[in-house]
């Protein structure tokens, strides 16, 4: 195996443009348990530990090297409350919101909100600079995004205006250091609520019909909320598997989404 | 023999004192069998099949054997001696011998220069397999007689008939044992065609017993030596990698280590029981029970294992703790093609506890009692005649106290804050403490302890008196528990010294000590060290005329009559000794008799907060009683309540291996979910010391019993905080919710 | 290839093997063999180092990548038979059984300290929540922290 440590974004942006087989290593919490059970030997490894540029958090900007412990501590409300839930305290120390951007899993939990929040990928080439890539127009499948095969993850770039009531919640079969079963997050904003739920399709997904719906009401009554929870349950496209069922997934996925809109409103 | 307590000793029995292996552990000294290392060490690899049935129709070693560092690759063409092993029935082959009959099955181990290399070459080795059809439904298995045992008890009038009537189904999921030490062995070379083998057990003469025999070896010529164990709560009751290093280091003369990672130990070691129990319970208008029907199939999977005596122990105490006269109980471990099953803490008595207390809670429903007042009504004590088999129970039953103690423990207060971690879901933020209702639930359980049906139970043990200290050999293993520290207790107790060190032996310096299973250790062991140490003080005493054994010396009447000095002039004093419990017997042809040595009881009180639209659960607070006999380490017994009543709590709302078609659908910690901290519920605990046992001091095994009701207990909770039945555990949130 | 780490304060130079782990470099090259490897994805906490000042599971970091790196394990954090407060509350309260799990619960506890010297009884069990011992059910541990930071219960 080759391994590389790029010291800064020039570097690693020339590796990656060297070698596109090259496979990332920023916190090693996805990309080591793969290796470990011998699922996966890559060739070449490039490492992003040491790249200053993408460890930079702001409002606006958060670096595709900031850890979920960061996020944790100084993150967006919404993003900060999901950071709360991923893996353990160490996993949180060492895994990054770049990490979970690139390997794009389902149930990824900073997914939700990413596309609650509207917000876009942030990828970098040698060849071909930096192109931001909006957030319906980076996953694409499971485990599949827009990215190049010679791009780099550097950034998830935030909208100037996004709204502080965010409410994340996640459910699992255990109370803590768990794989979403469903996870949400509802954003409200002047114009209305955006509901984004992971673990439920094979890409983190917006509950569309169900933001129309709500939406359109002028007052969010129980009944409304009802519909609401309905329609979400309604809309997502979850599976079986061993983690849990699709029945319980659309079921939960209501539920979520309306406890999140009564919470976003206190 | 007597029981003198020697003045002024520390440590020695009722008394908390540090284990002496802890230091070590705490700094991460201690030596696991998967921290052993020798000069030259191969590293060793096993190949698994990746059918649960399937016909081996060829296999291909030479792209292994061609690989850079490969020293040996075997199959089970080259086991030496029976093809065939197993603890109580020989029914396993050391690899697979031509069908694979369960998932994980090794078909061939591989010895190479390191790790890396040995897995790879493993992976190397081609296999055809012609798929088969596999048998995983344990009902068919039972309708097809494809059974490791059935077990009929008939006690009393089948005839007999209650005025109120309570029947149920429930099932109780694959549990694993999960260990954090993982299975590990090390195997070195003697020079003259034996081994010594550093393994990883709970057991290791039934080890040795059966390595030997696959390798047509002398009994002298392979010594099994007790390695540093990372727990095993019935994990190693069972061969793992044992004869697989063995005979990599037979083949290659060198010394070879073994060590499974996390997926290979979940199919590397046998599991608790699936289980599916339909119950019939009838009771009169006062709530007496009458008579007790029970069919309860548990799924044993591929090989014997233990399976016999697991559905004997889910059979005899499928009543729980209660008074019955007329019972009827059909029970069957079947053979299929899911992954092989034995023990785990509890053996049996988990599953049926989970269904018969389910069936009391109903039953006081209807009957529109208290669930603790039809349990008082019903409660066995010592002089009644166990429900099952009709064994007058000998020794303290305190099965009322246990209730009565439990009912007074205080209740937590009620939720006031919004702190997550407080709440079900935890940090996912899920749920508000609006949306919280709470539940107590209650479960009381009954077990056997040490080995039961007539089985040869001892344990040996030898005292040594030495000028610097008593040495208490045994080949006991200790897992965890804290065994090393009770055989030091007991010793220092009776031989008025608290210089004492326990010396684990191999198989070839001391006899077996029996299993570190089925609650015995501290009874049997433990019995065992009481024994030789009573011995070596009379021995001395009355060598010495004296009627006192201080650490200095031997006393008359206050006045030091021999050092310790004098009384090993000649060298150390020994005295070796094997205990035996009381006699049992096997069953008659009704099922009935005199089948076990001794029983202990305990219960549990659950207080669960329950989000009833999720699903979701937090255990919030469970306490116990436990009946044990007579307490020899107060922080030790602590330890076990807790850590055993949390497995309880695992099974009751999140462990279970997925096994679908007979492959384990989930065998890592990412989805195999035990209990974090943030999922730990308060536990409190209470004792109950009545001392009339054949444990030493009268003191009773404790392992199992805090796992076997707190399962049941949980799910009462959530069935008082939701009015849901839940029949089957661990409980999913689509059950709580209904859908 | 060859990397330089400060494991307890002494530099080390070593040639590592393509894509193994930091935690096995540890206990297979180093001779440290007090950090455990019970799971090798990052859900158990046996493998529990500070890792430049954090704490994170060894398993988990790509031994090459850990060149340059600081490195304490639980060998670091007893000298001279002075064992660390810790060490000292989890023997006293009986939180060591089988033992797996302590040099992890050690590792993360005192880091725990070290960030948040007071911690209440819930966030000391949610900063050990990525440390599964399975033999105490934790409340002898949770009892050890509480002695050590004399926030009794």
């Amino acid at each position: 195996m080759d391994f590389f440590a790029a010291h800064d974004l020039d570097e690693a942006l020339a590796a990656k443009a060297d070698h596109p087989d090259a496979q990332i290593l920023a916190g090693g919490t996805d990309l080591m348990v793969e290796i470990n059970l011998a699922h996966h030997r890559p060739s070449r490894v490039l490492s992003l530990r040491r790249v200053g540029e993408i460890q930079e958090l702001s409002d606006r900007r958060i670096g595709a090297g900031v850890t979920w412990a960061r996020l944790e501590r100084d993150g967006h409300r919404g993003l900060a409350q999901a950071a709360r839930t991923v893996g353990s305290p160490q996993i949180r120390a060492a895994g990054t919101i770049g990490g979970n951007v690139a390997t794009a899993s389902p149930a990824g939990d900073g997914l939700p909100w990413i596309i609650a929040a509207e917000a876009s990928i942030e990828v970098q080439s040698k060849e071909r600079g930096t192109r931001t890539i909006p957030w319906n127009e980076f996953f694409v499948g499971v485990k599949r995004t827009s990215l190049a095969v010679d791009e780099v993850v550097t950034a998830v770039v935030v909208p100037e205006d996004v709204p502080p009531a965010q409410e994340f919640a996640k459910v699992g079969t255990r109370n803590a250091m768990v794989i979403s079963t469903v996870s949400c997050v509802v954003i409200r904003g002047d114009d209305g609520f955006r509901v984004a739920l992971g673990s439920v399709a094979t890409t983190p997904m917006r509950a569309t019909q169900a933001e129309e719906m709500i939406n359109a009401e002028s007052t969010i009554s129980d009944s409304v909320l009802d519909e609401f929870a309905r329609i979400v349950s309604a809309e997502v496209r979850p599976i079986t598997d061993h983690r849990s069922t699709e029945s319980y997934r659309r079921h939960a996925s209501g539920v979520l989404a309306r406890r999140l809109v009564e919470r976003s409103l206190r | 023999m007597t029981t003198r307590i020697a003045p002024g000793v520390r440590g020695g029995i009722g008394t908390s004192v540090l284990r002496p292996d802890g230091e070590p552990k705490v700094t991460g000294n201690f030596a696991y069998a998967s921290d052993l290392s020798s000069e030259g060490m191969l590293w060793g690899a096993t190949l698994r099949s990746p059918h649960a049935h399937a016909r081996l129709l060829k296999i291909d070693i030479a792209p292994a054997v061609a690989i850079d560092g490969v020293r040996a690759v075997l199959t089970q063409d080259d086991v030496p001696g029976e093809p065939l092993f197993g603890q109580e029935e020989q029914d396993q082959p050391v690899f697979c011998d031509g069908v694979s009959r369960y998932w994980g099955e090794p078909v061939a181990v591989v010895a190479a220069d390191d790790e890396e290399t040995a897995r790879r070459a493993a992976a190397a080795i081609v296999v055809e397999w012609e798929p088969l059809a596999p048998i995983v439904d344990p009902d068919q298995a039972a309708e097809e007689g494809s059974t490791f045992r059935d077990l009929s008890v008939r006690r009393g009038d089948e005839t007999t008939e209650g005025s109120v009537v309570i029947e149920g189904f429930y099932e109780t999921a694959t549990q694993d044992q999960a260990p954090l030490g993982p299975e590990a062995g090390l195997a070195i070379p003697d020079g003259v065609g034996g081994l010594d083998l550093y393994v990883t057990s709970q057991w290791i003469h039934v080890d040795h017993r059966q390595i030997i025999t696959c390798l047509a070896m002398e009994a002298d010529q392979i010594r099994c030596h007790p390695a540093g164990i990372g727990g095993a709560f019935g994990s190693r009751e069972d061969i793992s990698l044992h004869i697989h290093v063995a005979m990599l280091s037979l083949a290659t003369g060198r010394p070879v280590k073994m060590v499974y990672d996390r997926s290979e130990s979940f199919v590397g070691h046998v599991k608790r029981h699936p289980s599916r129990m339909w119950y019939r319970h009838e009771a009169d208008e006062e709530g007496n029970l009458v008579k007790v029907t029970a069919r309860l199939i548990l799924d044993g999977g591929a090989y014997a294992h233990t399976s016999r005596a697991v559905v004997a122990n889910a059979a005899y105490f499928a009543v729980g703790p209660y008074n019955c006269d007329n019972v009827i109980v059909d029970a069957s471990a079947v053979r299929t093609n899911n992954p092989p099953c034995g023990a785990m803490r509890g053996f049996g008595a988990v599953q049926t506890c989970f269904g018969s207390e389910m069936q009391m809670d109903r039953l006081a429903d209807a009957l529109d009692m208290d669930p603790l007042d039809l349990r008082r009504r019903n409660a066995l004590a010592a002089g009644d005649p166990l429900a099952t088999s009709g064994q007058i129970i000998d020794g303290s039953l305190p099965t009322l106290a246990v209730i009565d103690e439990l009912e007074a423990m205080p209740l937590p207060d009620a939720l006031i804050e919004d702190d997550p971690r407080l709440l079900p879901g935890g940090t996912g933020l899920t749920t508000p403490a609006s949306s919280v209702v709470r539940g107590v639930g209650y479960a009381v359980n009954i077990k056997n302890l040490a080995f039961s049906e007539g089985f040869d139970d001892f344990s040996e043990a030898r005292a040594v008196m030495t000028t610097v200290g008593v040495e208490i050999h045994t080949a006991a293993m200790e897992v965890g528990q804290g065994l090393v520290t009770v055989c030091q207790q007991i010793a220092r107790t009776i031989l008025g010294t608290d210089r004492v060190v326990v010396v684990w032996d191999d198989t070839s310096q001391i006899g077996s000590a029996g299993s570190t299973s089925a609650s015995r250790q501290t009874q049997m062991t433990g019995g065992a060290v009481y024994a030789a140490s009573a011995g070596l003080r009379d021995k001395i005493l009355e060598s010495f005329g004296g009627d006192e054994l201080h650490e200095d010396g031997v006393y008359l009447h206050g006045e030091m009559v021999a050092t310790i000095g004098q009384v090993c002039a000649d060298g150390p004093v020994e005295n070796q000794v094997q205990f035996r419990h009381p006699e049992t017997f096997p069953p008659d042809e009704n099922g009935l008799g005199d089948i076990h040595a001794g029983f202990v009881v305990s219960a549990h009180r659950a207080v669960v907060d329950v989000d009833p639209e999720l699903g979701l659960v937090r255990v919030v607070q469970v306490d116990t009683v436990q009946d044990v006999g007579k307490a020899l380490n107060p922080q030790a017994i602590v330890g076990q309540l807790e850590g055993g009543t949390l497995q309880g709590v695992g099974l009751a709302v999140m462990e279970q291996l997925v096994v679908d078609q007979g492959v384990i659908k989930n065998p890592t910690f990412t989805d195999y979910l035990i209990p974090t901290f943030v999922d730990a519920p308060a536990v409190g605990t209470r004792i109950i010391e009545e001392g009339d046992h054949f444990g030493p001091f009268g003191a009773k095994g404790i392992g199992e019993s805090p796992t076997i009701s707190s399962t049941p207990a949980v799910i009462a909770a959530i069935r008082a905080a939701t009015g849901r039945d839940l029949t089957r555990v661990p409980v999913q949130p689509e059950d709580i919710v209904g859908i | 290839m060859n990397v330089a780490i400060t494991i307890n304060g002494d530099e080390r130079s070593l040639d590592v093997r393509g894509h193994e782990s930091l935690l096995n470099v540890l206990r297979n090259d180093l001779d440290l063999p007090g950090t455990k490897d019970a799971c090798e994805q990052g859900e158990c906490g046996s493998c529990t180092v500070i890792f430049d000042g954090e704490s994170v599971c060894s398993c988990l970091v790509m031994a090459a990548d850990a060149d340059g790196s600081s490195v304490t394990t639980v060998e670091g954090l007893s000298s001279d038979g002075e064992l660390h407060p810790v060490q000292e509350a989890m023997l006293a309260e009986g939180a060591v059984q089988c033992g797996f799990c302590t040099p992890g619960f050690v590792v993360a506890g005192s880091h725990l300290l070290e960030t948040n010297p007071h911690p209440t009884e819930p966030e000391i069990r949610e900063a050990l929540s990525g440390n599964i011992c399975r033999c105490t059910g934790y409340g002898s541990i949770l009892r050890a922290f509480e002695t050590v930071t004399g926030e009794e219960s």
